[in-house]
């Protein structure tokens, strides 16, 4: 082995690589909170009384559990502008993002929803409660606080991988680590650093996700 | 305007399969090995394995592919000067990755066993790897068969980022005759539905196992 691994060249553009994470953070995190919003739809139209309701619904979450995100993402980017959809790598990359995290959160939300006793349903519609009343005040709160820790790690995978969207030019920290492995020759430092970079962020994350179940799910609620 | 898409293109797209499944395959057989070390490690009776086990699984489980990938590839080049083509160093970035979460999805399976069975093993003074083998493993086989085919899907899926660093296997391939063709809507969709062919009766498969298997737990599924 006789290679000089330099890694100063690395922390000469260390504000770069702080900037690409600053990106990852902002798109996952936009993903995350549309691509929930996208699941509890699903998770109640799933539990619809129209049949194709429940048809498109079912449709959509095994379509995009059965094939690769990467894919996804070239759909988005370079298939749809075909038929005059036209979005820019970093939309396109959040357009995948969202709906990819919505298939896979709406099953884990469904689990939730289906762990709900039933004598609390049958309780709501005594009260006289409309259906989306009872998902609303019944349903989905305690269902989100059931299933939070296996949403929380979807959500980290989902940050993870993202650094797929590079491919697609969108901006975010491995698209910057391309280019600066590129330019300076000194890929593997860059790469491993912006592993460690993500390390840190997939911890962060996990921080920060259990942070916000503190705050709403535990703080003043008996249950 | 390029070529146009026929059966000839379609059937380049079909060659790649095999890589696809091979990668794959070569993944989970090296993974279960390395998997098998880990989750063996992970319950070992010493504070400083499980640590190292630990912390492969945080390094592996919190970093992305694509940047394991990039790691693997670029570190093999440097640390032993090897020029390599993208196979070996993608089958090893793979193994290592389905080792980290095979690892923990055995681990669950054995902690699943309940504790009088080690007892008795440990009463009949058997040591604590004959524990493992004779009594804990073969009743911790049964119980991982869903979630290692559901694995199995989610690595199938984890190839397609192989394409990335130029190893040819479906997505590639879709890549490549994107490419040549600018069909984009038509090879893309294509590509997705090869994909979905793999992994749909996997999934299906993984499902049906958990159902009968939980049967026979007599554990009840939903409520």
């Amino acid at each position: 082995m006789n290679y000089v691994f330099q890694f100063n060249v690395v922390w000469d553009h260390l504000p770069e690589l702080f900037e690409g994470a600053l990106l990852t953070i902002q798109l996952s995190a936009t993903a995350m909170a549309l691509g929930l919003c996208v699941a509890v739809v699903c998770a109640y139209g799933k539990s619809a009384r129209p049949r194709p309701v429940r048809w498109v619904v079912a449709a959509y979450v095994e379509l995009i559990r059965n094939t690769p995100f990467l894919v996804q993402i070239f759909i988005f980017y370079f298939s749809l502008p075909v038929i005059g959809i036209r979005l820019t790598a970093n939309t396109a990359a959040l357009a995948a993002m969202t709906i990819n995290l919505g298939a896979y959160a709406s099953e884990i939300v469904r689990a939730g929803i289906e762990a709900i006793p039933h004598g609390q349903i049958e309780a709501a519609h005594a009260l006289g409660l409309k259906r989306l009343q009872i998902f609303r005040f019944i349903i989905i709160f305690p269902a989100l606080k059931t299933v939070y820790p296996a949403l929380a790690s979807q959500f980290i995978l989902l940050m993870l991988s993202s650094s797929v969207v590079s491919t697609i030019s969108a901006v975010e920290l491995t698209a910057i680590t391309n280019s600066l492995a590129s330019t300076t020759f000194r890929s593997f430092e860059f790469y491993f650093v912006a592993t460690g970079l993500y390390l840190a962020m997939a911890l962060g994350f996990r921080a920060g996700l259990s942070a916000i179940y503190w705050v709403v799910f535990r703080r003043g609620r008996a249950a | 305007m390029g070529r146009s898409f026929g059966i000839g293109e379609f059937l380049y797209l079909l060659k790649a399969i095999p890589w696809t499944l091979l990668l794959s395959l070569g993944a989970l057989v090296g993974g279960g090995i390395v998997g098998l070390f880990i989750a063996i490690l992970r319950i070992a009776p010493s504070r400083p394995l499980q640590w190292l086990a630990i912390g492969y699984i945080e390094l592996f489980q919190g970093t992305p592919v694509l940047m394991q990938l990039f790691v693997t590839y670029y570190g093999l080049a440097v640390l032993f000067n090897l020029q390599v083509d993208a196979w070996p160093a993608v089958l090893l970035a793979f193994t290592l990755y389905s080792g980290a979460f095979l690892g923990e999805i055995w681990r669950g399976s054995i902690q699943a066993i309940p504790r009088p069975q080690w007892e008795a093993a440990e009463c009949l003074s058997l040591s604590f790897p004959k524990q493992l083998w004779y009594v804990i493993l073969p009743q911790a086989a049964r119980i991982s068969i869903p979630p290692t085919v559901g694995f199995a899907v989610q690595l199938i899926k984890s190839t397609s980022i192989a394409a990335i660093i130029g190893f040819v296997e479906l997505t590639r391939a879709g890549q490549l005759m994107t490419n040549a063709t600018f069909r984009p809507m038509i090879v893309y969709p294509i590509v997705a539905a090869l994909y979905f062919i793999l992994c749909w009766p996997l999934s299906l498969l993984a499902q049906t196992l958990e159902r009968r298997i939980d049967a026979t737990l007599g554990i009840k599924q939903h409520f």
